[in-house]
């Protein structure tokens, strides 16, 4: 009986002769790995269009015309050259200081949630840290909008800084809390043992360990700071562009090579952002290892 | 939880001046409405190989916290030589400790590891690295001081530990179980360094292990917790040969434990006891027990021995009309006061050094005899036959509870 | 009793239980955060409450009265004077509707592809599985303004898409997709896929196996046991992947912009509208975007109560 059962398994089961074949995979399902690549295929359709497209040396975006690199000259010396560059000069810029004031807020804040015990209030800290990502987008422009005219806050460069320090932070946070919680707290009981003070314990123990989630807490900060539009278009105020709200007003008139060439370079920067980032947080997902 | 007091002084391995290392005076920590330790008040002298043993969750590693300074004691003092540290954040603490995982930093080299202390009290960079040297061939690791702790096998990164919390020169050492990690050989021979090397270093340790055995091995005193609670101090000896209550008689080594009746109360701390099945046996008494209550006494397995009823030794001379009667010539003759013990051996374990029976006593509960292989060969008996045991002067005790 | 390994000590994690090494200083760590967040997002939000009360200025800002206007221009139409008797005003319903039924199906969409995409990645050898994942997220931190540009470009009526298919003779003549629902719907679906397949993932991956197994062995087919057994196991992560769908897209303001054109209008488009040009109304603006804060607000409610009710499930 005992070794009769599997086979009465696969001959009467539900589908008798169906499943005779090879062993039943519980995880294995007919159409899902279609469906990822159609997956795979609509995220990636698009970008490698544009990416394609950029190196058109046709003026016209609908006919081929042959490899060339002019719309990427294009972009650096062209007509709208000056523009693009102090564009990219402001994301750079911006998304650099708010990644660094974000990723400091972050760790502080990391360190108080992950370290600091039970408290009261704990859950309401947490939803505090989160309310960025929480809030849509459009809401948050349109709430730092009303506040800085309420305020009398000239819109400007430092209107857009403040706004993306700001939805930068749980970004930052949650790689370096996630990285935290994995570092156990003996280390730190170790070296205050040691006669360690509070910040020195912070300085050579908990600081390197934690240098990982630091670094993909800022990369994050940093794309998310030169990605976002909606709010940088509500704050920026006149005469200051970023290249996304640039990109914006451009295609506005139409989807031109060069947008599609400055596109392309911008995709670069992002991927290759991306995977570092990945690099590093899967180089470093065990303290030590 | 009441004190022992050492018999060869105030603090076993102590100087006679000076204040203890260690005391704690009615220390007490609540977490919240848990209780984690009781009451606890203990002096740890100077020099002194001192043991927490519990079982798990019995309040060992809080105690060792709380002196280490990163809990901080809900009731009560804790004085290191004489000076209250209650206050004093870990790093002013000249205690160090030797974690149970080690918690060596893994971003940092073997030699930053043992260099970490020193370097943050300041002393002078060539000091640093000298000490770091020699502690490192203190504990035979010269050669790995630029390898990362992951580089190094569970033994080594234990040693490494120890020299980097012995490094600063802390006046107490405290250990949180740090042989538990190791597996059985590696165990035993770190027992004997880390006594060795305590006694080099002239520092006292503060030893935690839930591993009686260790206890046993390497202290100068013991003290056994249970629940929160101290339930007794003293050496090896003292709490193995004369546990105060049943939980120490039956956490340390094999015991039996037999529910009796006090009888008599003689006098010098015996007492006679009869048994559930009417036999009478004299037993020690530290207390001073009253008169028909009823208690439980603890007799060693190997304290015990079988004689064989009908052998030629059963009239001995010599023996009184209660005299014990053992089958081996050679094992003296002590005179016990109570009756002997008679049973029928239900099953025998042979245990390579020594020789396990159950012998099943009449009026029904069972009890433990081992001997030694070595002393006596086979003794040429089996399950089913009777046997009358023999109960070594003195080891019979009363249990407080 | 020796070797019995002690569970006690230095596994024990300094924030689980002791006053700890950072607990003194929680305050002054958690300070920076919620001053600035305090500050430049929750004082904001509450100002703008403020702001919808009020009475407005043509040309942008406010007047300081106390008005019910916006949310009552919201709802009715009382003509160009407002003296004429109240209307039901279908205008802003119907966008707040489309804008709704817009996010509702890119969520269905987005959970159609999705879950298979997620639940193939969670099943794959452990050492690919990464890469996988990691090829399925690079996308999302491409600019979301290039990806939608992109999206345009690939489906214009001219564009890479119509060719292909009039090349394959799918079609005859190109479809005219830009400037419809469909176009904003494909839009939002691209924008917010990787949220959907990454909390899937992450559930399909502690999903365990062997449930399946006992599912099978008790004569349960495939797709029986992925209804009757998978699916409720991880529902958590279906809710969420459902969550982190909707709420961006319901405040959407790229795609429909850029990809429906002025009839398919979202809340996105709408509140913007209030803010730019010389249409502008910030009391009606800053009620509208109340209103839409207040029905996301209520779908992550809904998260997190299921969040709760999942834990306490075990
Ligand atoms: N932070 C804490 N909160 C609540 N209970 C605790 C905490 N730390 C320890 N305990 C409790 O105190 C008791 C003693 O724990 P511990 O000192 O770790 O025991 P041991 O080291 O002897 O195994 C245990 O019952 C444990 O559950
Ligand atoms: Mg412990």
């Amino acid at each position: 009986m005992v070794g009769a059962a599997p086979v009465r398994h696969k001959s009467t089961g539900a589908h008798p002769g169906a499943e005779v074949t090879a062993g039943h995979d519980v995880r294995r399902y007919p159409g899902f790995l279609p469906v990822t690549i159609l997956c795979l295929i609509v995220l990636y359709a698009p970008l490698i269009v544009v990416m394609v497209y950029s190196f058109n040396d046709s003026p016209s975006i609908t006919i081929w015309g042959g490899f060339s690199l002019r719309w990427y000259e294009d972009v650096f010396f062209g007509l709208e050259a000056g523009k693009f560059k102090d564009a990219a000069w402001n994301s750079l810029s911006i998304a650099a200081m708010a990644a660094t004031a974000s990723t400091v807020i972050a760790t502080s804040a990391a360190v108080g949630m992950v370290r600091g015990g039970a408290f009261r209030g704990k859950s309401a800290s947490f939803a505090l840290l989160s309310l960025p990502i929480m809030v849509p987008e459009i809401v948050t422009a349109v709430a730092t909008l009303i506040f800085f005219s309420a305020i009398g806050f000239t819109l400007g460069f430092a209107s857009i800084l403040v706004a993306h320090v700001v939805f930068c932070i749980p970004f930052a946070y949650l790689p370096i809390s996630a990285r935290l919680q994995g570092i156990e707290g003996v280390y730190e009981e170790a070296a205050r043992d040691l006669y360690a003070s509070r910040a020195e314990a912070f300085r050579h123990v908990l600081l390197p360990l934690m240098a990982p989630g630091i670094l993909s807490g800022f990369l994050l900060a940093f794309i998310i700071s030169l990605d976002d539009f909606i709010i940088t278009n509500f704050v920026k105020g006149a005469g200051v562009e970023t290249l996304p709200t640039a990109i914006f007003g451009a295609v506005k008139q139409g989807i031109k090579p060069n947008i599609m060439a400055l596109s392309t370079l911008m995709l670069a920067v992002s991927v290759v952002f991306v995977t570092v980032s990945w690099l590093v947080g899967r180089s470093g997902t065990k303290p030590g290892g | 939880m009441k004190r022992e007091r050492d018999p060869r002084g105030a603090r076993a391995g102590g100087s006679a001046a000076g204040p203890p290392a260690i005391e704690l005076r009615g220390v007490v920590k609540r977490y919240g409405s848990v209780t984690a330790i009781r009451e606890a008040s203990l002096e740890i002298g100077d020099n002194e190989f001192f043991t927490l043993l519990g079982p798990s969750g019995c309040g060992k590693t809080t105690l060792l916290r709380m002196i280490a300074g990163f809990e901080d004691v809900t009731e009560g003092a804790i004085f290191l030589y004489g000076e209250e540290i209650e206050g004093l954040p870990p790093n002013r603490r000249p205690v160090n400790t030797v974690f149970q995982q080690y918690a060596l930093f893994p971003h940092m080299t073997v030699a930053e590891n043992v260099a970490f202390g020193m370097q943050r009290l300041k002393r002078p960079a060539a000091e640093t690295e000298a000490r770091t040297r020699r502690m490192l061939d203190m504990v035979e690791l010269g050669g790995f001081s630029e390898r990362k702790p992951h580089q190094l096998s569970g033994g080594q990164q234990q040693r490494v530990a120890l020299a980097r919390a012995m490094a600063p020169g802390p006046k107490v050492l405290l250990l949180d179980e740090p042989l538990s990690a190791l597996d059985l050989k590696l165990r035993q021979a770190m027992r004997v360094e880390l006594k060795q090397l305590q006694e080099e270093a002239g520092i006292t340790f503060v030893f935690v292990t839930h591993d009686q055995e260790e206890a046993l091995t390497m202290s100068d005193r013991i003290t056994v917790m249970s629940a929160g609670g101290i339930q007794q101090v003293g050496t090896p000896h003292e709490i193995y040969e004369k546990p105060r209550n049943r939980f120490v008689a039956d956490f340390i080594g094999e015991t039996n434990l037999l529910d009796v009746t006090v009888e008599e109360v003689s006098g010098g701390g015996r007492c006679l006891c009869r048994l559930a099945n009417g036999a009478r046996l004299e037993c020690e008494a530290p207390g001073a027990p009253r008169q028909g209550a009823a208690v439980c006494i603890s007799i060693r397995p190997e304290r015990l021995s079988i004689v064989m009823p009908g052998g030629d030794s059963l009239a001995k001379p010599g023996g009184g009309a209660r005299a014990p009667r053992t089958v081996f010539p050679d094992s003296p003759a002590k005179p016990g006061g109570g009756d002997s013990l008679t049973g029928v051996i239900r099953r025998i374990v042979y245990l390579g050094t020594d020789t396990q029976y159950l012998v099943g006593l009449e009026g029904g509960s069972g009890i433990t005899v081992r001997t030694r292989n070595a002393d006596h060969a086979a003794l040429g008996l089996g399950p089913g036959d009777r046997a009358a045991l023999n109960v070594d002067e003195g080891a019979a005790r009363l249990l407080v509870d | 009793m020796a070797g019995g390994g002690d569970t006690g000590g230095a596994g024990r994690i300094a924030s689980e239980n002791t006053p700890g090494t950072w607990a003194p200083l929680r305050g002054w760590l958690l300070a920076p955060s919620w001053l600035v967040i305090g500050v430049f997002l929750l004082a904001p939000v509450g100002m703008m409450l403020v702001y919808s009360f009020l009475t407005k200025e043509f040309r942008g800002g406010v007047i300081w009265e106390l008005s019910l206007a916006a949310y009552d221009q919201f709802i009715f139409d009382r003509g160009l004077f407002g003296d004429e008797p109240p209307q039901l005003e279908w205008t802003y319903i119907t966008i707040f509707g489309r804008s709704i039924a817009q996010a509702a199906a890119a969520t269905v969409l987005c959970f159609l592809i999705g879950f298979p995409t997620a639940f193939f990645i969670a099943t794959r050898p452990v050492h690919t599985r990464s890469a996988w994942l990691f090829l399925v997220t690079v996308p999302y931190w491409v600019n979301l303004l290039i990806r939608t540009v992109s999206m345009k470009f690939l489906i214009r009526d001219n564009g890479p898409l119509n060719e292909f298919l009039l090349w394959t003779g799918a079609i005859s003549e190109p479809l005219a997709l830009v400037n419809t629902n469909l176009a904003v719907q494909l839009g939002l679906f691209y924008s917010y896929l990787p949220f959907m397949v990454l909390p899937i993932y992450a559930s399909v991956e502690r999903y365990d196996f062997t449930l399946s197994e006992a599912a099978a062995d008790l004569y349960a087919d495939r797709w029986t046991t992925l209804r009757l057994v998978l699916i409720p196991a991880v529902i958590p992560g279906i809710v969420a992947g459902c969550i982190l769908v909707f709420v961006p897209s319901l405040g959407a303001f790229l795609a429909p912009d850029l990809l429906g054109g002025a009839k398919n209008f979202m809340i996105g488009s709408l509140i913007e509208e209030q803010f730019k040009g010389n249409a502008g109304n910030w009391p009606f603006g800053a009620a509208a975007s109340m209103i839409l804060l207040s029905m996301v607000l209520v779908a992550l409610l809904y998260y997190a109560r299921q969040q709760i009710r999942g834990e306490r499930a075990g």
